[in-house]
């Protein structure tokens, strides 16, 4: 337990030394986003019924900027373990695969959710939003933030350069939380991309997070907790054998 | 009582390179153990596997008596391993890192311990200092400190003096003996070899994966043949009359070994005759490095 929880702390303060980066910067790059969206569309685009395009954006800015930082502490934290070879300090311990796992997940959880927070508290600068159901929150808030953190030790553990984890990263992650109707409700689109939305683990996370908030979405949180639920039981599982087959770790 | 370390039939391949072949021994608690070989012998394979590193591709592995798989986590508390290379985590300064290493192992409150160790490896100007800014010889000690922190019976240390100066090699061995007077059992690579002479009761030498010499150091010592001797001649004798293999140097120095004792009278009687004069003569003690020589050239 207590080596556990000395890993859990190095992974958290190994974000929250430079946390200007890892903190404060992913958080003004979300309130760009919200100042440069909400001010071409406020006025042309609503929604649901009596919410502003600004606080119907600001869930899904910060559901994606949560999914984002979760992916890029665990994956990045892994990958340069590997790199520079200092992960053996971890490999050479008594550390189970599960207890491993499970920090380097939950620092990128806390890490997720304190950029998360982040966004949101500077709602009352832009706008009034409401919270009809704060349970749904939390919950699609740790979901999303165990799924990410889960696909960052997945791709931590396979990527041996970082040209790979950014082709991961750019090409799977940043794509599927932009398509995932952060900027838009997926009902505005053609039925075809309508359909191919649905099939975006991400865009269940987002929906049923901004439920939460305005207890309105395009599924059901019920179908959304569904989906969400299972791709981070799934994925969850995957990641954990790996870590116990020792899969590019111990060679 | 059971070895500290056991290796049965320990095999490992990296794709065509056979990195260890059926590699089988055994180290008794509280032994000083070499582990020499060439570059490319399997010596870092070899401790990787009985750190959990590497998995053997077949044989068993035994830390203090624990299967390095299935009783994992009770060798991995046994054993304390210095990688050979250079490792080390920039984020945090000499203290963190021996205070993280330690929790790992689940010793919270273990800085008594910790002091002491940065002490004894003369890191307590830099404990504070991070990891970055240590030049290679020091943060070559935090890695030996690191492999201390939850005081491990055994001890294994992969060229720990590569880039360390002299002065603190000698403190880091003088270091190293006390903890095996103090019982911890030590196995040590290096390609000093007198480094490995002067503190090694038995030595494994290692050829392309395989255990090619397993023996006390004086067994070791001892089983070079012959009688190697240094003489110095006056000037003007003639070469010729020098066994075969003799080496020359400048100033009348020759070096030559005689397959036994009884074959000096007859060399000094035909130097004699052959006007050659005997300034000075000494018998040379055979080193590791000879037998070192002549163990891996015989493989
Ligand atoms: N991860 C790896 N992938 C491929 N080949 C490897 C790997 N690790 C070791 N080898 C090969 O296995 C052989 C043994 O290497 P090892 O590092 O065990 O040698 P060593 O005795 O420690 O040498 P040195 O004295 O240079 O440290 C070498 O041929 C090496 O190239
Ligand atoms: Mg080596």
């Amino acid at each position: 337990m207590n080596g556990f929880l000395t890993l859990l702390q190095k992974e958290l303060l190994r974000f929250w030394k430079v946390s200007f980066q890892t903190v404060a910067a992913p958080v003004l790059t979300a309130l760009l986003y919200l100042l440069i969206f909400s001010h071409v569309l406020e006025s042309k685009l609503q929604v649901y019924p009596g919410v502003s395009y600004t606080a119907f954006l600001l869930p899904g800015l910060a559901m994606m900027s949560l999914l984002q930082n979760a992916f890029a502490n665990s994956s990045s934290s892994l990958i340069q373990s590997k790199i520079t070879g200092n992960l053996v300090f971890v490999l050479l311990t008594p550390l189970s695969p599960l207890q491993t796992y499970l920090a380097y997940v939950l620092a990128a959880l806390v890490r997720g959710l304190v950029v998360g927070a982040g966004v949101l508290a500077t709602a009352p600068v832009f706008t009034t939003l409401p919270v009809a159901n704060p349970g749904w929150i939390l919950l699609f808030a740790v979901l999303g933030g165990v799924l990410l953190a889960s696909l960052g030790v997945l791709a931590g553990i396979w990527a041996d350069k970082f040209d790979q984890l950014a082709a991961f990263q750019n090409f799977l992650i940043v794509p599927l939380t932009f398509l995932a109707g952060v900027f838009y409700s997926i009902h505005s689109l053609p039925p075809f991309w309508q359909q191919v939305s649905h099939l975006n683990p991400f865009f269940y996370l987002i929906d049923g997070f901004r439920y939460g908030f305005f207890g309105a979405s395009d599924v059901p949180p019920g179908l959304a907790f569904a989906v969400v639920g299972t791709a981070t039981l799934v994925l969850t599982t995957v990641t954990l054998r790996l870590f116990q087959s020792g899969y590019k770790l111990r060679g | 009582m059971p070895p500290a370390i056991e290796v049965r039939g320990a095999h490992k391949r990296f794709g065509s390179v056979r990195a260890l072949s059926d590699v089988s021994l055994e180290i008794a608690e509280g032994e000083f153990f070499g582990l020499l070989g060439p570059n490319g012998a399997g010596k870092t394979t070899l401790i990787s596997a009985l750190a959990g590193l590497t998995r053997l591709d077949q044989g068993s592995l035994k830390v203090m008596g624990h299967d390095v798989v299935g009783a994992y986590q009770s060798a991995r508390r046994s054993l304390g391993v210095v990688p050979q290379e250079l490792v080390f985590d920039p984020f945090f300064s000499v203290r963190e890192t021996l205070r993280i290493q330690s929790g790992y192992f689940g010793l919270r409150r273990n800085d008594v311990w910790i002091d002491s160790i940065i002490d004894r490896l003369e890191l307590t100007d830099k404990a504070d200092a991070n990891m970055r800014s240590l030049s290679g010889g020091m943060k070559r000690r935090v890695l030996v400190a690191q492999a201390l922190v939850h005081k491990p019976p055994v001890i294994i240390l992969d060229e720990p003096t590569a880039g360390v100066d002299v002065e603190l090699r000698q403190g880091l061995w003088s270091f190293v003996s006390e903890l095996n007077r103090a019982g911890h059992t030590i196995v040590l690579t290096t390609h000093y070899l007198e480094e490995a002479e002067s503190l090694c009761g038995r030595i494994a030498m290692l050829k392309q994966g395989r255990v090619v010499a397993l023996d006390s150091t004086r067994n070791l010592l001892g089983g070079i043949p012959g009688l190697r001797l240094r003489l110095r001649l006056a000037p003007g004798y003639s070469p010729q009359c020098l066994p075969e293999g003799s080496s020359v140097a400048p100033g009348g120095r020759v070096i030559l070994t005689l397959p036994t004792c009884a074959d000096l009278e007859p060399l000094l009687a035909r130097l004699r005759e052959n006007g050659a004069r005997v300034e000075e003569i000494e018998v040379l003690q055979a080193d590791l490095e000879e037998a070192f020589v002549s163990i891996m050239s015989s493989h």
